[in-house]
This record gives C-alpha cells, structure tokens and sequence, in this order.
C-alpha cells in the first residue's frame, strides 16, 4: 500500500498530471474533466473516505507566468483514517469554471462563493453563486493579481 | 429675619450651559459598535479591572436611540459603512463619536479594497484613540478628553 497520492495515481492514472508531496503535504492535481467523479469516489471509497473538506480556495498565477492561470485548491481530511490529501485543478482565464462540490460536501457552498468573490472562478452546478464577503455593488474580484491595488470601490463616502 | 448670602446656605451659583454639560460628561450612555479585535480591549476597559464607570460611563446601550456617544471599536470595511452612517443618524442629538484604535482612525494598515480609511469620511468624529488596540489607560484618558470636551462645548438641550 503506497502513499495516498500513489494510490490516487494508480487508480486513475489517466487523470492525474502531477503530484508530489512536499513537507508531507500530498497533493495530486486533477484534469478537470474527471474531476467529479474522482472527488465522489474520494469521499465514498472507504480506501479513501475523505469526510471533510476542510478549505478550498484558489490561486492566481499571473505573476508567476502560470499557464493556466488559476489553481483551485480542496483540501481533504478523513476523520476515520486521520489522513489528509490536497487536490488541485487548474483552470483557464478564459474558461474559468469548475463543476461544483456542493453536491458532496454542503460547506463548498460559501467556499466556492468565496472563490467567485475574489477570484472570478464559477463553480456550475453550484445553488446560488453570490458573491459572499463584497457587496453586490462591486465590481471585479480583488484577489485576482490584476485588480489595482489601489482601486478603491465605496459605497458612501468620497471615492478613492 | 436675617439674610443669608448664597455661600451660607451652602448653594453656589452656576451657568444652565455648565450645569447640563457637567451632568451630560458624567452620564455617558455609549453605544459599542464593535466589529474587530479592538473589541476585545473595550471590553477590558468596560469590564471591573479598569471600570470605565468611575467616569459615569458604565452603561452601554445597544441601541442606538438610547445613546450619546457612539464607540467604533474595530475595522470598518466598506460593505460595513453604510450601517455604521445609518446607526449614527438613528442617534439623538446631542451625540458624540469616539473613534477606538487606529483601523477607525486612518484605516490602519488596512490600506486595501475593502477597508474605510478613517470613519471621520463617514461620520464627524469628536475623539481619536490610537492604538493597535489601544491600551485600556489610552481608552480611558480618550474618555476623559471627551468629557473635557463635553463640559466646554455648547449643546442644544
Ligand atoms: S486597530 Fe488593531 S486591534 Fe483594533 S481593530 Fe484594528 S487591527 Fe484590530
């Protein structure tokens, strides 16, 4: 029995790109087509049984010339075998879309909100994508790394 | 009959204006409009150990028709903003703003997208306390800076 990251390897090698486990953090990341399902099996498979998702966000690249530009993120804990796993999909500017993981864990809902908030990432499938932390009057998503710094969007007060 | 001057019968003469505003600097009702870690020192300040109602103002109220002097303890960010303008203008006149910490004074370091930088953009401010957060001493000596300015200002009432 290999490291959990071989073994998601080993079962779906067609759909892993990478993977590596850096400090101990074991991270596959995932083409994004098989995505669902692989998360279904990693949540139900008792090999796996990942219970919790315990964060997802995501990260934006530009600055580091990453084709493509944004990683989103889940990091999975089991509470049963105490083990965790880190899994990354990477997604265009352009087709900046995931398929939800709402419909197996209930907390991806204001995290995926999240990541549309700040990230500019749509998550389909998802039940109500507002955005979550900014009000609707904003526009744009700050964390992208070309949102300027200094811009400034108030709803009362002087502007900037 | 003799007559007594005013010293012997134990009255003094004063002004209405001073008598109101000595009354008013020692029956501060405060609203705490508390959103951040500042919170936590203004609940030391109001709590036994520093006992902020040796100054007469001991009493918060949580709403804000029943308060004079309005605390923003904590950052204020832009989503947030028009709540703390509407909860001021709910207020009765005469009213003050003590702005607690340096996110309500400046902004902070929260130079970014989502924070106010200053509530004095917002709402007037009567008393700065800086300090990240500030101490409990800090708070207290801003109180009493502001009861100064309660004695001398002129108030409608
Ligand atoms: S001034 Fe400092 S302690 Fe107070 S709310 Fe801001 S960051 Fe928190």
């Amino acid at each position: 029995m290999g490291n959990l990251h071989d073994r998601v390897k080993e079962r779906w090698p067609h759909a892993v790109l990478e993977l590596h486990d850096d400090r101990g953090d074991e991270t596959v990341v995932l083409m994004r087509d098989d995505f669902t399902v692989i998360m279904k099996a990693l949540k139900e498979d008792p090999e796996f049984d990942f219970q919790m998702l315990m964060d997802l966000t995501a990260v934006d690249g530009k600055d580091l010339g990453w084709k493509p530009r944004f990683e989103v993120v889940y990091h999975l804990y089991s509470l049963s075998k105490n083990h965790r796993l880190r899994v990354k999909v990477r997604v265009n500017e352009r087709d900046a879309l995931m398929p939800t993981a709402t419909t197996l864990w209930a907390i991806a809902d204001w995290f995926e909100r999240e990541v549309w908030d700040m990230f500019g990432i749509r998550f389909e499938g998802h039940p109500d994508l507002r955005r979550i932390l900014m009000y609707d009057e904003f526009v744009g998503h700050p964390l992208r790394k070309d949102y300027p710094h200094n811009k400034r969007q108030p709803l009362i007060g002087p502007k900037n | 009959m003799e007559v007594k001057t005013l010293e012997q019968t134990g009255g003094f003469t004063s002004k209405l204006d001073d008598m109101v505003a000595w009354a008013r600097k020692f029956s501060i009702f405060q609203y705490p409009f508390i959103t951040a870690c500042c919170g936590m020192e203004y609940m030391s300040t109001a709590c036994s150990h520093y006992d902020v109602d040796r100054f007469g103002a001991g009493l918060p109220r949580f709403s804000p028709r029943q308060a004079d002097v309005l605390f923003v303890v904590g950052t204020i960010s832009h989503k947030l903003a028009p709540v703390l303008k509407h909860i001021y203008d709910q207020m009765a006149d005469p009213k003050w703003v003590v702005a607690f910490g340096v996110c309500t004074c400046t902004g902070g370091f929260y130079n970014n997208y989502a924070t106010v930088q200053g509530i004095d953009t917002i709402i007037p401010v009567d008393v700065y306390i800086p300090g990240c957060p500030p101490r409990p001493e800090y708070v207290l000596d801003g109180l009493m800076k502001l009861q100064e300015k309660i004695q001398i200002e002129k108030k409608a009432y």
